[in-house]
This record gives structure tokens, C-alpha cells and sequence, in this order.
């Protein structure tokens, strides 16, 4: 029945389905962009500021 | 278990919202809120990315727990008005997905949480999600009334995390605080079970309201209160607490007391007199009590950092 449905639906016609696959992939887009940059904030503050040999040069200065 | 049938959404395409309702976020803001809590007062500090960072694991782990929640109790969750409409049993989400989701976004979280702070935390937020999907979910909630008593343990263990991923270790402090959110459990959801017993009868989970009664409950939520009370005073052994403290644990375990000896003294038919107004009160009154406890305690550090009182 589901298959029959969607069939019949015209392709230029925007469905909710459409419009809920949409909103599912533009979400896991922006959740995957996040968490590329929260990889790349946590790699920056476990190797400079975290990192003691860095904190005593700056120390240091 | 109950026989009511999931009917799948004849689309079946599920929104990024239907995923992310599955990790329970009004749950998860509790969780949040609990952990931020705990992250803050613990001695010493955190980098405030690595504090971001944990707390926004924590937040995913809590999430993850939910999720398998809903996918072990998604029959349940079919027949209670107050869940009928969850991802699940609305035909959004199919079981699997939610068992992959919650699988997923568990280890996920497991292993970043370490990565970002330190074993102790990750092992707890481990603990967390196990105790809430198989303990809770699986063991008790469909076998004994006390299902929300032990199960409460899960929900009480995020300041525990919070604080563990500053310090790496379980002190009497951490351990007060997940005590002030357990003993709280209880009288929260009796309170609530109060007046929505009829949900939990229909999809035959064994709440205290439907195995011994409305009376035996309102018995219970009178002696966990005291004993709430109790580990709330208890917090002054800890350097935690200062005057902001005081204050909360004063007026709050006051109010919370009264209220709970109003609906010890009540009966049904007064209950069901005024639509359970007092109950609902209680329930009501039961959210700000732990809200108003752990941001006294913040408070409390930010003050001793100001040279503002002190612990007592």
C-alpha cells in the first residue's frame, strides 16, 4: 500500500515525507559538521594547553 | 508485556525531530542541568571547552539511555496517553532504528567522554546508561514497585560524572549529591503516579498506586521526604555548603515536608474532590526543590571564590 502510495505520487509534488527526509538530513549534516568541529576544539586544547612541555615554554616567555 | 500493536507510518520517514525526541530531552535537560551542577562545585577547575565537551557527552549519554528506553518499552509507551505520541509508537521511528540509534550515540558518548576528561567519568556515564536501559528498563520497572526507587540511581549519578570529570575521583561531596537526587526520585513520581495512575494501570506497570494502593503511597512519599531531608542536612558535612545553602535546604525541606504531610493526611475522596490540587502542588513544588539545591551550591562556590562566606 505504501509502495502503491508513493507510486502515484508526482515527483515535483513536495510531500511531508519529502520534507521530513529533508529536515533528518540537513539535521545529521549540521550534527556531523558539530562534531568535526568539536574533534578539532578538543585536539587543540589537549595539545596546547593541556600539553605541559608547552605551558612551561610559554611559561617561559 | 502488553498487546498493543505499533501501526508504522505508512511514509515512514522519520524528521531529525523524531530522532532527537527519542533521546527524552526534557530528561536530558535535568540531566544537563545536574552535571553542570556537579562539574562546577567540584574542587579544583576545568578548561571551559573540556567542560563544554563533557557536559555535552554527558547530555548524548543521558539521551542514549532514553532512547534504548524507548525502544525496550515502545509496547508500553503504545497504550499511556502521556507517551502515545513518542517516535515509536507514533509509527516515526522503528524499533531497530531506535535500538542503533541508542546503541550507537551510548558508545559514542562512552568513549568521547574519556577521551575528553578521564576513565572515572566514563565509567560512571557507562554505568549510568546500563543501570537506566537494563536495570531500570529491562529488571524492574515491569517486576516490582520499587522500580523507581533502585532505578532512580541512574538519574542521580550525572553531578557524580560532572564532578568526576574535573577531579577523576568519587568523594563523599559527589556521593551527596547523587543521595539528594536519589531520595528525591520517589517523592517526585509517587506524587505524579498520584494522579496519573490510571496511564500506569492500563499498561499494567507495577507503580506503588497500583500495587499497594493510593494510601500505602502517600506513606511512602511522607518517610522517603524525611529521609530526603536528612541527606539534604547531611551536605553540611561537605565543604559544599555555604549560607546560600542554608537558606535552600531550609525553606525548601520545609515546604517539601509540609507538602508531604498534606497528602499523607488527605484521602481519596479529597484528592479526587479538588482534581488531586495538592498533589499537583507537590509535583510542582518537587522540581524546584532540586533545581533550588544545586544552583544554591553553585552559588555558594561562586561566592567562596569571592572571599563571601565560607563552608561551615
Amino acid at each position: 500500500m505504501a509502495l502503491e502510495a508513493r507510486s502515484k505520487m508526482a515527483i515535483t509534488k513536495l510531500h511531508d515525507m519529502h520534507t521530513r527526509r529533508r529536515s533528518r538530513n540537513v539535521g545529521l549534516g549540521l550534527a556531523l559538521g558539530a562534531f568535526v568541529l568539536l574533534l578539532l576544539g578538543l585536539t587543540v586544547v589537549k595539545v596546547t594547553v593541556l600539553d605541559p612541555s608547552i605551558a612551561a615554554q610559554e611559561a617561559q616567555n | 508485556m502488553t498487546d498493543a500493536t505499533i501501526v508504522l507510518d505508512d511514509n515512514h520517514e522519520a524528521g531529525f525531530g523524531d530522532y532527537f525526541a527519542l533521546l527524552k530531552p526534557r530528561v536530558m535537560s535535568l540531566v544537563v542541568f545536574t552535571a553542570f551542577a556537579g562539574l562546577i562545585v567540584a574542587p579544583g577547575g576545568i578548561h571551559p571547552f573540556l567542560g563544554f565537551f563533557a557536559i555535552l557527552c554527558i547530555a548524548i549519554g543521558g539521551g542514549a539511555s532514553g532512547a534504548l528506553n524507548m525502544w525496550y518499552d515502545s509496547d508500553i509507551d503504545m497504550v499511556m496517553k502521556r507517551t502515545k505520541s513518542r517516535p515509536i509508537p507514533s509509527g516515526k521511528v522503528t524499533r531497530g532504528e531506535a535500538l542503533g540509534f541508542g546503541l550507537t550515540l551510548s558508545a559514542f558518548s562512552v568513549v568521547m567522554l574519556y577521551l575528553a576528561t578521564n576513565w572515572v567519568a566514563a565509567a560512571l556515564l557507562a554505568f549510568t546508561i546500563f543501570f537506566y536501559a537494563v536495570v531500570y528498563t529491562m529488571w524492574l520497572k515491569r517486576a516490582t514497585p520499587q522500580n523507581i526507587v533502585i532505578g532512580g540511581a541512574s538519574g542521580a549519578l550525572p553531578p557524580m560524572i560532572g564532578w568526576a570529570a574535573v577531579t577523576g575521583d568519587i568523594t563523599l561531596s559527589s556521593v551527596l549529591m547523587f543521595m539528594l537526587i536519589f531520595m528525591w526520585t520517589p517523592p517526585h513520581f509517587w506524587s505524579l503516579a498520584l494522579f496519573m495512575n490510571a496511564d500506569y494501570d492500563k499498561a499494567k506497570v507495577p507503580m506503588l498506586t497500583v500495587t499497594h494502593g493510593k494510601r500505602s503511597t502517600r506513606n511512602h512519599i511522607l518517610v522517603y521526604t524525611i529521609l530526603l531531608a536528612g541527606f539534604a542536612a547531611a551536605m553540611f558535612a561537605t565543604p559544599l555548603a555555604g549560607w546560600s545553602y542554608l537558606v535552600v535546604a531550609v525553606v525548601m525541606n520545609a515546604a517539601f515536608l509540609r507538602g508531604a504531610v498534606v497528602l499523607w493526611r488527605r484521602n481519596e475522596e479529597e484528592a479526587e474532590a479538588d482534581n488531586y490540587k495538592a498533589e499537583r502542588a507537590f509535583f510542582k513544588l518537587s522540581l524546584a526543590y532540586t533545581f533550588l539545591h544545586f544552583m544554591a551550591l553553585m552559588a555558594d562556590k561562586a561566592l567562596f571564590a569571592y572571599g563571601i562566606g565560607g563552608p561551615f
